[in-house]
């Protein structure tokens, strides 16, 4: 992504450590202006970490964090003003009333948005009188989104947007994020949800214990992948799996109820197709599709596990 | 935003909280006063003692009333409130946003202290109204009070920042709380202690406190020894609180 403006967030170097486990290592990132960038992860990678840094709650132990050219750590006032977090845990007074949490941090920015339209927005409206304590997760997720994007912040962090939402909700949602980058305000969010991921992410930094393995546009990364199409077939007779396992250009195979799934580069599936061939095994119902970014996902994973382990 | 505008909407919901669970208050406000009328209808304490320097024991008992209402607000009441937040992830999520955290403890200290001296006056008057027991020296009992009640404030603002959960705030401030009912003379009258017992108590903040205050009710600035100790818990306990303070 090319940009002639400064971009909304700089990491340089960033390293946070938690006594001796190395939360973040290393990570170089800009974010620009305008831009959705999805953070992926397995749990415990240091995404939540690296979200805290840059809405300065931690203080990095290595390396700089930029947020609109200011240290969000040093300078809690100016970051916080133009900063809107959803953070994966927090909570509210546990007797405080939607629209009052709604209203009390609009009261905290110059210009925010109306509390009544957002509460609509997020399908809050007839949970307005009912306590913090009352709201299911799902509600008291929504309300937390409400309560980040307020103030019209320059930069939103969005910690795991849509966990605990059900597929209406996470439409809303979706669409009010669609809706405040085109207001012109920088979106970094955490999310364990490819589809998520595809729909509103303009990149993808996709960080494994500590350190970014990748960063790339969602096409970017299913394009990468070293293994780029996906057969799924029903075998006319028993299938030695791990004799498919051994071929060049296989990266995974797994077998269900009388179905096989082989993740493989071309090379492979052409090997695959010899082999079946040759044993007389007929590939009922076969397809052979792209692989989605599911699968990109965990193969960019998988190969730096087996980096890491070699 | 400027921080006295988020300051004031935190202190503007967190009353409403306040008031929406009236139940914590009742140990602030009503327990104390109603206290001091129920022990003013022993009739031995109506009675002038030549122990006490020609007062009743009901006399002594309004300082004691007085102060009772602080310690019911720092160690009961507030720590649980103050772990509460933090524990629930309250004062993370305040911490991102222009308002701190900060301003969640200031309205707590704010309401509190105001909690306090409702509670106060309301003892004043039935002490003076059903038993005619007054302070001689207003403006000494003025400064004393003061003085007390930043110290239980910032007492209860060390347990409060110190304690890694509710449940340990809650524990610790049972704790001290029976101690602090024995030494602001609840059970028995300070100044009726031996001269040694009393020394040692005068040394609590709250020893310290009911001391000044029967001072003052005898119409007497109170000894400088007990304004030094009371200034010196506010200090000592508030430099902690402020160093220590866990806001995860």
């Amino acid at each position: 992504m090319t940009t002639t403006t400064a971009p909304a967030i700089r990491l340089r170097g960033l390293r946070k450590t938690y006594g001796s486990v190395v939360a973040v290592d290393d990570i170089d990132l800009e974010v620009a202006t305008g831009e959705i960038l999805g953070v992926l992860g397995p749990n415990g990678a240091g995404k939540s970490t690296m979200i805290d840094c840059i809405a300065g709650l931690a203080r990095p132990d290595a390396g700089t964090v930029e947020v609109l050219g200011v240290d969000p750590a040093r300078d809690r006032a100016t970051a916080k003003r133009d900063l809107g977090v959803q953070l994966q845990q927090a909570g509210l007074q546990p007797k405080l009333r939607v629209s009052e949490a709604l209203d009390l941090f609009a009261s905290f920015y110059d210009d925010p948005r109306d509390p009544a339209e957002l509460a609509d927005r997020l399908g809050l409206t007839e949970r307005l009188g009912h306590a913090w304590t009352a709201l299911s997760g799902g509600q008291q997720q929504r309300l937390s989104i409400a309560l980040a994007l307020i103030g019209r912040p320059r930069i939103a962090l969005l910690d795991e947007l849509s966990t605990g939402l059900d597929p209406a909700s996470r439409r809303d949602v979706w669409s009010l994020v669609r809706e405040v980058r085109e207001a012109g305000t920088t979106i970094v969010l955490v999310t364990h949800l490819m589809e998520e991921a595809q729909f509103l992410c303009d990149r993808l930094a996709v960080i494994e214990r500590g350190r970014m393995i990748a960063l790339d546009t969602p096409a970017g990364l299913v394009g990468s992948t070293a293994a780029p199409a996906v057969m799924r077939f029903a075998p006319s007779a028993s299938v030695a799996l791990d004799v498919l396992r051994s071929f060049d250009g296989v990266a995974d195979v797994t077998s269900g109820d009388q179905t096989v799934q082989v993740v493989t580069d071309d090379d492979g599936v052409l090997a695959v197709l010899d082999h079946l061939a040759r044993e007389g095994i007929r590939p009922h119902g076969l397809r052979i599709t792209e692989s989605s970014l599911d699968e990109a996902y965990l193969d960019v994973v998988r190969r730096e596990s087996e980096g890491a382990n070699r | 935003m400027s921080t006295t505008t988020t300051a004031r909407a935190v202190l503007g919901a967190e009353t409403r909280l306040m008031l929406r669970e009236p139940g914590a208050l009742f140990w602030i406000i009503v327990f104390p006063p109603a206290l001091l009328g129920i022990l003013g209808l022993i009739p031995d304490f109506r009675t002038p003692s030549e122990d006490l320097g020609g007062l009743r024991t009901i006399d002594l008992y309004l300082p004691t009333a007085l102060i009772l209402t602080a310690i019911m607000a720092s160690l009961m009441t507030m720590p649980a409130v103050i772990s509460t937040y933090r524990e629930k992830l309250v004062l993370r999520r305040y911490a991102t946003t222009p308002a701190r955290a900060g301003d969640l403890l200031f309205a707590q200290g704010v309401l509190h202290a105001g909690a306090v001296l409702i509670g106060s006056g309301l003892a004043l008057l039935v002490g003076y109204v059903a038993y005619d027991a007054r302070i001689a020296a207003l403006g000494s009992a003025a400064l004393v009070y003061v003085l007390a009640v930043a110290a239980n404030l910032a007492c209860g603002a060390l347990i409060a920042g110190l304690a890694p959960s509710a449940k340990t705030a809650s524990v610790i401030g049972t704790a001290v709380f029976f101690p602090s009912m024995f030494t602001a003379g609840v059970w028995y009258p300070i100044s009726a202690l031996p001269g040694w017992a009393e020394s040692i108590v005068g040394l609590t903040p709250n020893g310290a406190a009911v001391l000044g205050l029967e001072q003052a009710v005898a119409g007497d600035w109170p000894d400088p020894v007990h304004l030094i100790v009371l200034v010196a818990w506010t200090m000592l306990a508030g430099a902690v609180a402020a160093r220590y303070f866990r806001w995860e």
